[in-house]
């Protein structure tokens, strides 16, 4: 694997993406102009994208890992996670309402996230360098939107639209890891009432210090180190929901609290 | 149903089980049977497995899940009886060869303190009058050809009933969160699925207040002592020799059985 792309292409494809973020609106997965476009070219795309926001003033608080689950890796025919950063700008209150006019096609899912008190760097963070190094771990609602057109899309495509993120909503009851089974907690999401998605969290690469890790090493090859205060999404444990004005969604985590968040146009 | 109708299908039923055999399913022999037929063909089944020299210990309760429920066309659970037959302990290898076309669940399982006497009661009192749970595997068969079950058809069969093995953690329900504690279900070492107690009618306790009223209107006994396979938390999964599964819920331990042997079909 290797860079395939110019630097002037990057900055094109960054600007593209950055565009199609901000005016919510759809656009043809990259791949369809460069076929053979490469994970390495995917994530410098996205390099440049968070450049671009932190010009702007957007603060990068963290990282989030995207495709984590088995099923969503097959669906997309890669056999790893994908990674994404976080900003202050994606963060919504816990119970607040969320305009889906702004988005593509959002879709909710549910996440441990992780508050780190040290440092982490790759090559080769392990789970356990993960559990010393988090401070305390929260539940969380991610929003993912795609920008492309019809849902249409690949790995190297996601990766540059920086893993879908759009917004996060953390609540609910911080605990201590150690206080905690990572793997078997349990958790319930509602759609205005009702239950549409369960699962525990070994969901995530079995165990979602895991994904941490695995993000950890993804970000060193970026050339980037994860300092303490960073804020980690682990990844979805069910299946994303797709939501519409005037939902609520709830996420009910054991131990650990609940999250909610409404959507309006 | 006549009472020699009755006789003759529950009969039929315990011959299939003693042979391994299967026969076709009631609903295709007779247009002429209710639920309240099958309860009463699926107690003559179990009256000539105690007059054999059986002893009945619990009960178990079945589909209880939604996508079961919807697959059936019925929307309520069903219950049949646990045996001493049935049981293997936790870590056994289950003997496939006594079996005919075995699939295994994960589950929770109750172990009553006090008799719970419906019609009345809640799932307040399920937990009240719960001496401990701790997961299950149930490993069901049907002496129906193919599985081609209506409800009236594993109604009368036992609620396809199989053989069961319990975990070796006695937990305390005032202790747990029935209905967000995680599942993971391990087959051969991998990952094979998550759930949470929700699955089960909301709550597997739901299930078990369910079962109590059920068999207060019956005029069954529900006695302290007994235990309850509460419902499936997860898909059907079909087992051969060789196979190992293992049932984590958080706080309540594991689960193990292994399988040998050849089943019937």
């Amino acid at each position: 694997m290797s860079l395939t792309l110019s630097r002037e292409e990057i900055v094109r494809l960054a600007s593209r993406i950055e565009t199609a973020q901000v005016y919510a609106h759809s656009i043809r997965k990259l791949t369809e102009e460069y076929p053979d476009m490469t994970l390495e070219d995917a994530y410098a795309v996205q390099t440049e994208l968070r450049r671009n926001f932190e010009k702007a003033g957007h603060r990068v608080i963290g990282w989030k890992a995207g495709l984590t689950s088995k099923p969503k890796m097959i669906q997309m025919g890669v056999d790893k996670p994908g990674v994404g950063f976080l900003t202050d700008r994606m963060a919504r209150p816990e119970n607040s309402v969320i305009t889906v006019s702004d988005l593509v096609h959002p879709r909710a899912e549910c996440e441990i996230a992780f508050m780190l008190k040290s440092e982490l760097k790759g090559p080769n963070c392990t789970r356990e360098d993960v559990l010393a190094a988090t401070d305390y771990v929260m539940p969380a609602i991610e929003i993912i939107d795609s920008r492309f057109t019809g849902f249409k899309f690949d790995f190297e495509s996601v990766i540059a639209d920086n893993s879908s993120s759009a917004r996060f909503v953390a609540g609910g009851r911080p605990m201590y890891v150690e206080d905690l089974d990572l793997p078997t907690i349990g958790v319930v999401i509602e759609q205005n009432g009702e239950i549409v998605a369960m699962g525990a969290a070994a969901e995530v690469l079995g165990d979602p210090a895991e994904a941490v890790a695995f993000m950890v090493n993804v970000i060193h090859d970026m050339g980037e180190t994860v300092p303490a205060g960073s804020f980690m999404m682990s990844g979805a444990i069910t299946a994303a929901q797709a939501v519409k004005p005037g939902d609520n969604v709830v996420a009910r985590f054991q131990h650990l609290g609940s999250v909610s968040v409404r959507f309006s146009d | 149903m006549d009472d020699a109708m009755i006789k003759k299908f529950g009969d039929a039923i315990y011959d299939a089980y003693v042979a391994r055999k299967t026969i076709k399913p009631l609903v295709e022999l007779t247009d002429d049977i209710e639920i309240e037929d099958s309860y009463r063909i699926a107690k003559h089944f179990i009256d000539r497995r105690v007059a054999a020299g059986e002893t009945i210990i619990g009960k178990k309760i079945g589909v209880t899940s939604k996508p079961v429920q919807q697959a059936l066309g019925v929307y309520q659970p069903d219950f049949g009886q646990l045996t001493n037959e049935m049981v293997y302990a936790n870590g056994a290898a289950v003997d496939l060869n006594k079996l005919i076309q075995p699939k295994a669940e994960a589950e929770l399982a109750f172990v009553l303190k006090e008799d719970l006497t419906g019609p009345g009661i809640t799932a307040v009192d399920v937990i009240r009058a719960t001496d401990y749970v701790t997961p299950c595997f149930e490993i069901v068969d049907s002496r129906i050809t193919d599985w081609k079950i209506g409800i009236k058809d594993t109604v009368a069969d036992n609620a396809s009933c199989g053989v069961f093995a319990l975990g070796d953690v006695k937990g305390d329900p005032r202790k747990i969160d029935l209905t967000l504690a995680g599942m993971v279900v391990e087959m051969n070492g991998e990952l094979h699925a998550t759930s949470t107690g929700a699955a089960v009618q909301g709550s597997p306790a739901n299930a078990v207040a369910w079962l109590a009223n059920t068999l207060g209107e019956l005029g069954m006994p529900f006695r302290a002592g007994e235990i309850i396979l509460s419902g499936s938390q997860g898909p059907l999964i079909p087992v051969v020799d060789g196979d190992h599964l293992k049932c984590t819920i958080g706080g309540l331990g594991t689960c193990e059985v292994s399988f040998e042997g050849r089943a019937a079909v």
